[in-house]
């Protein structure tokens, strides 16, 4: 800088150089070095970045992979009739009569014989073996035999989950010195643990219900899965994609082709820009206020949340259609109307189609933005124990309580069993995929159909 | 274009979609986040044994449950309101001016609340009046009202060690910070006899009094968490010598990283709270909208659900959870079962 303008003042007075331009003078080298510095802090500014970057995932995903494995053990239930259909008549509302604890028993003698079979030795007593399971094992007993009645008194093998802490066992995280205190298990629970993987029928596994299933309990952290609030954010996301895109698209249009330039529009165009710039916890108060005080739209909707994500996500999808269709040469404008046709025709049968890459660039880092945000939910309910029941249809999509996929991160990082604090990891190992999948299709659709004049 | 056709047809289906919002089929809860786990297990036994769909608990906080709760009658409004504190006087008009005028109150049982810190730290043997010396903004030292000296917790107490009191507490928006204040630093404040001595600077004034006990340093000792207990924890881990305040259930879950200090020599468990030597405890409540029975299907039976002797009983999932249950739970379940209303009658 100090340079470009110095070397002016003192040119007049100085003599043409003789020097060969081979030869570099004293001031040449300072602005050589000078550039070669300024490439060298751009490189580190790069380098920090990506070191960050690295140190990000590689935090992310040695904290969240374990989520997506989840200890097993195998067991062969026999569906007693005498505790689960007293009558004996396959009545099933009387089947139904059986709550969860009532299928604890079972789940225990299971186990104590499955114990006898492998010739494992151990002092404990069947309730405390029965322990090491998941709550959500008798759950899961119920539902498969309300669901198969013609099953009672037989002996079926099942796959279920353990308990959060015998769980983290196998992973390493729980170890015998860790629970010197604590109560939900004891060293001989660990010792029988080590004698059923031993014996074969405790392993991990490929836990799939961790994608698809449901949320749970707080005392269930093993059984709590991301797939229902996927779904939230997914019926959220068609909401944004339905409302943002016309709306973004028609106002741009508009803006951009036909509006008259005035105070007016000015106003309009520092405001657009203004809400681009509002944090997002501040469209949530609004959301509250408007969609659900106001118009009395239930609460934790997705569509509630769709709609709040909307006006965060228009700004977005405004300025960004409005730059492409800008980029577009009024040549084409021009010829369009030179041969007759009229404004709206050279418009959306000229201008619109060439800009449509880089308004479906910018729709969907809109849409990306959208789905990892997290404050506005929080505001209209969509926090706490909320995606515990898959929607039964699309009307139920939009309308029944949901979480979505930030907000249940969050929820999860909460909780006080530390089995959840790595299921929040491994639910952002999910969202992160999204993200990703998302922008690098952005950035296909621009390099294969932007084009350039 | 079909793709103006396309958006505004998806634009219609959002508004009609909108405008015939169903008759709501499950009950929506929100409330106090330390209920939040407990009312979580509930609603999910609740959903895996009745063929209602599982209820919805939301957190939040007691008192903005309470506000929500007191919006009105109506399936736009919640149906049970979680609290870690009774409704207030205050409160109760607010609903009654909306129309909310039969509530029925449940007390689902007891909260521990413990402190605890670092596993490899010093232990502690905390009483009350420990902490009102470590934490009150002025302390009576012979006779006079001084500034907090007390740097370290020997300072507080010859017994303890030389460890720079670092507290981790509630923020004043947490229903926790009450029950600490109370139990705590007041009891300790009226035992040392400091209490007499505020009530004599402040001309005889009981309110003024226990106000001046209760209010706490300021110099950066006593750290408020607005938070939750993971960040408290957060907190503890990054700096060893803190103590820090929790629910017993939280500290359950975390033995591995936490040792809980014993208070006036009573070690925190569900017994030593239910019998009540422990001292620092409070209710649980939650609150039903009665005119919603009936209207909103499965709200009685989830509420009848929650304090069943198979859930809220000492044996039940929120006694392993934490929860210390209710001695006279089967007064609860009568209440609940006939409906009694708050403020007397049925």
């Amino acid at each position: 800088m100090t340079d470009i303008s110095q070397t002016p003042a003192a040119a007049p007075a100085a003599k043409p150089k003789k020097g060969s331009l081979f030869e570099q003078d004293a001031r040449t080298k300072k602005r050589n070095a000078a550039e070669s510095r300024f490439k060298m802090y751009g490189i580190a500014a790069i380098g920090i970045g990506l070191l960050m970057l690295i140190v990000l995932v590689t935090n992310i995903v040695t904290a969240g992979t374990g989520a997506f494995q989840q200890t097993f053990l195998e067991l062969n239930v026999e569906l007693k009739e005498d505790k689960l259909d007293k009558k004996g008549n396959r009545n099933i509302e009387d089947i139904k009569k059986v709550s969860t604890f009532g299928y604890a028993p079972l789940i225990a003698s299971a186990i104590e014989t499955e114990v006898q079979e492998l010739g494992i030795q151990t002092d404990l007593s069947p309730k405390e073996m029965g322990k090491i399971l998941s709550k959500a094992a008798q759950a899961e007993l119920r539902n498969y035999v309300i669901a198969n009645p013609d099953e009672i008194g037989k002996t079926v093998s099942f796959r279920f989950l353990v308990n959060s802490r015998v769980d983290g066992y196998m992973k390493g995280r729980v170890t015998r010195e860790s629970i010197a205190n604590d109560k939900s298990i004891t060293v001989a629970q660990l010792d029988f643990v080590d004698q059923l993987r031993d014996a074969g029928v405790l392993y991990k596994a490929f836990n799939p219900d961790f994608i698809f299933g449901s949320d749970a309990s707080d005392q269930r952290p093993e059984a709590a899965g991301i797939g229902v609030s996927m779904l939230g954010s997914l019926f959220m996301m068609f909401v944004v994609l339905a409302l943002a895109l016309p709306i973004g698209v028609a106002a741009s249009i508009y803006l951009e082709e036909f509006a008259p330039q005035n105070r007016l529009t000015d106003i309009i165009e520092v405001n657009i820009s203004n809400l681009a710039a509002v944090p997002s916890i501040v469209f949530g108060i609004l959301g509250l206020a408007v969609f659900i005080n106001y118009m009395h739209l239930p609460t934790s909707a997705p569509l509630v949340g769709g709609l709040v994500l909307t006006l965060m996500t228009l700004p977005t999808i405004i300025i960004s259609t409005r730059a492409s269709l800008k980029a577009v040469p009024p040549s084409i404008r021009d010829a369009a109307l030179g041969v007759g046709a009229s404004k709206m025709q050279a418009v959306f049968h000229h201008v619109l189609p060439l800009a449509a890459p880089g308004i479906l660039t910018g729709t969907i880092i809109g849409l990306a933005q959208a789905l990892g945000e997290t404050a506005p939910l929080l505001l209209i309910g969509m926090v706490g124990f909320i995606a515990s029941n898959p929607p039964d249809g699309l009307v139920a999509g939009f309308l029944s309580p949901n979480s979505a996929m930030p907000a249940q991160i969050y929820e999860w990082s909460k909780r006080a069993d530390p089995a959840f604090y790595e299921r929040a990891w491994g639910g952002i190992i999910i969202l992160l995929i999204f993200l990703v999948t998302m922008n690098t299709i952005a950035v296909i659709l621009r390099r294969r159909f932007e084009r350039r004049w | 274009m079909s793709f103006v056709k396309l958006s505004a047809s998806a634009l219609a289906i959002a508004a009609v979609s909108a405008t015939t919002a169903a008759a709501r089929d499950q009950v929506q809860v929100a409330g106090s986040s330390t209920v939040l786990p407990y009312a979580s297990i509930v609603a999910e036994a609740f959903g895996e044994n009745f063929d209602f769909p599982t209820p919805v608990v939301e957190s939040g906080g007691s008192s903005a449950g309470l506000k929500r709760f007191c919006e009105g009658v109506g399936e736009n409004t919640i149906d049970v309101a979680n609290a870690s504190r009774a409704i207030r006087e205050k409160e109760v008009k607010a609903c009654a001016e909306n129309g909310v005028t039969d509530i029925i109150e449940v007390q689902i049982g007891y909260d521990g609340i413990v402190f605890a810190s670092d596993i490899n730290g010093n232990s502690f043997e905390f009483t009350p009046e420990d902490w009102y010396k470590a934490l009150s903004a002025q302390i009576v030292v012979d006779g006079q009202l001084v500034d907090n000296p007390n740097k370290t917790w020997a300072d507080v107490n010859p017994a303890f060690p030389a460890q720079p009191i670092a507290a981790f507490i509630p923020g004043t928006k947490h229903g926790t910070r009450e029950v600490f204040e109370d139990k705590v630093i007041l009891a300790g404040c009226e035992h040392l006899g400091d209490f007499d001595v505020y009530k004599a600077a402040n001309g005889d004034d009981k309110k003024a009094a226990e106000k001046a006990c209760i209010a706490l340093r300021t110099d950066g000792v006593s750290v408020d968490i607005d938070g939750d207990y993971t960040e408290t924890l957060a907190r503890i881990d990054s700096n060893k010598d803190g103590i820090g305040v929790f629910g017993l259930a939280f500290y359950e879950n975390n033995t591995d990283k936490l040792q809980v200090a014993t208070m006036s020599g009573i070690v925190p468990t569900t017994e030593s709270i239910a019998t009540g030597e422990y001292p620092v405890s409070r209710p649980l409540f939650f609150y039903v909208k009665k005119a919603h029975i009936g209207v909103i299907p499965g709200l009685k039976e989830y509420a009848e659900f929650f304090v069943a002797d198979e859930i809220a009983g000492p044996d039940g999932p929120l006694a392993e959870y934490g929860l210390v249950s209710d001695p006279e739970l089967v007064k609860v379940q009568e209440a609940v079962a006939n409906e009694t209303v708050l403020g007397g009658g049925s």
